[in-house]
């Protein structure tokens, strides 16, 4: 865990206003603690991702919240659809896991071809 | 190895503008962190950024341009990866707004995963049985309340008998199984589900297996006692009016209310009496000036009790 000041001493081109407005946004949200943020690792590469898209993509300040929300509920689906998968392997005998896996198969190539 | 301008589509002699042009085009479409689980995209972005790097800064532009430094460049201090980071339960920190730290409950594990293990519904693979059709029908407040079948229309020249039961309320979902959609290709038909509205009666009210009314008595019914007739949902019947009552006094009809039914014993009518004075009338108004009554009281005593 790292405080406001070792972030932005290490992270370079970003600027302690942008990243107080992106906190005060929600968009980054590090713990506070003693009247002081502590970024954990993924706050850091979450603030890598707004500059890169930001700053390489030419994502605007206007569409940003668009991409994160939309980047999280990606996110939030695949970290669901792991726990699914290790509960379906945990739980369920070899052989129901193979017809499962057969028929999503067939279910996302009908998909495809429609 | 890779040269940086072939990755980045540039000529020999481009300007720093287009090197910043190409690259931002190349890192939209092949961003690792919005291209979760694309391998593919990931070993591009790699590439991009190498060759950004080096073309991006003068000085490693001009080593590479004298053969001094090949493609890959010096080897870019890893990145941070967002997406590593996701994927982990670090990533529950940045889950789907509004839901706890970004855990989940079971209801929306359900929502989730419901559509895929619905009982061989709409789901992926169950392809046998048919969809159901969603239809909604309004019916009055009666025949809500006393039972009903009525006819709803369906598109193309269709009708479909739907029985209410009795007691129904708004909101309720009748099922009608089979009279959904026939699935190409044979198998089980689905279901119309049929979800009920009730209109709002003109003087009935009703809270659960009650009904509450409220019946208008005239001066003299209500000082004098009466048997009036009285609306219940099932037909007129005869009520009698205590003498001396007064207005909001309550009468009970018992079993008046909504019939007996789902193992629910029938339910009461409340009758709520209402006194009506009446267009305006001389010989009332003299009656009034010179009436003294005998035991003058302030209807209002209980409420300056409590003042």
């Amino acid at each position: 865990m790292i405080t406001l000041y070792m972030l932005i001493e290490r992270t370079p081109g970003l600027d302690q206003q942008d990243l107080e407005h992106w906190i005060d946004n929600d968009w980054v949200r590090p713990d506070q603690q003693a009247g002081q943020y502590l970024f954990r690792e993924i706050d850091v590469a979450r603030v890598r991702l707004i500059q890169d898209l930001r700053d390489d993509l030419e994502v605007n300040d206007a569409a940003l919240p668009v991409v994160l929300s939309l980047l999280d509920e990606v996110y939030e689906l695949r970290r669901r659809f792991r726990a699914f998968g290790r509960a379906t392997c945990d739980l369920v005998p070899s052989t129901v896991q193979n017809d499962i896996a057969d028929r999503v198969r067939q279910a996302t190539s009908l998909i495809r071809s429609l | 190895m890779a040269d940086p301008y072939k990755t980045l589509g540039l000529a020999a002699d481009a300007s720093a503008a287009d090197i910043q042009r190409a690259y931002r085009k190349l890192a939209k479409k092949h961003h690792p962190d919005v291209n979760p689980g694309d391998a593919t995209a990931e070993a591009r972005f790699k590439e991009i950024t190498g060759a950004n790097a080096i073309l991006s800064d003068p000085e490693k532009r001009a080593q590479f341009d004298r053969g001094e430094i090949d493609g890959e460049g010096q080897a870019q201090a890893p990145r941070p990866s967002y997406r590593d980071q996701a994927d982990g339960p670090a990533g529950a920190r940045y889950g789907r707004r509004g839901s706890a730290s970004g855990g989940w409950d079971d209801d929306q594990f359900t929502d989730l995963f419901g559509s895929m293990f619905g009982a061989g519904r709409s789901g992926f693979g169950a392809s046998t049985r048919g969809r159901d059709h969603r239809y909604s029908l309004q019916t009055s407040f009666l025949d809500a309340v006393n039972g009903a079948t009525l006819r709803l229309d369906l598109p193309g020249d269709q009708v479909l008998d739907v029985r209410v039961p009795v007691g129904c309320e708004s909101g309720q979902v009748l099922r009608l199984r089979g009279r959904g959609e026939i699935p190409t290709g044979g198998g089980e038909r689905g279901d119309a589900l049929i979800e009920i509205g009730v209109s709002p009666h003109p003087f009935f009210v009703r809270d659960g297996q009650t009904l509450r009314l409220s019946l208008p008595v005239s001066v003299s019914e209500a000082v004098l006692g009466a048997r009036i007739q009285a609306p219940t949902p099932s037909g007129w019947v005869w009520l009698r009016i205590p003498p001396h009552s007064d207005s909001g006094s309550e009468l009970r009809l018992r079993g008046r209310g909504v019939p007996t039914h789902g193992g629910l014993a029938a339910g009461d009518l409340l009758v709520t009496l209402r006194v009506m004075i009446g267009a305006p009338d001389a010989a009332l108004d003299d009656f009034m000036t010179h009436w003294t009554p005998d035991t003058p009281r302030d209807p209002r005593h209980a409420l300056e009790a409590s003042l």
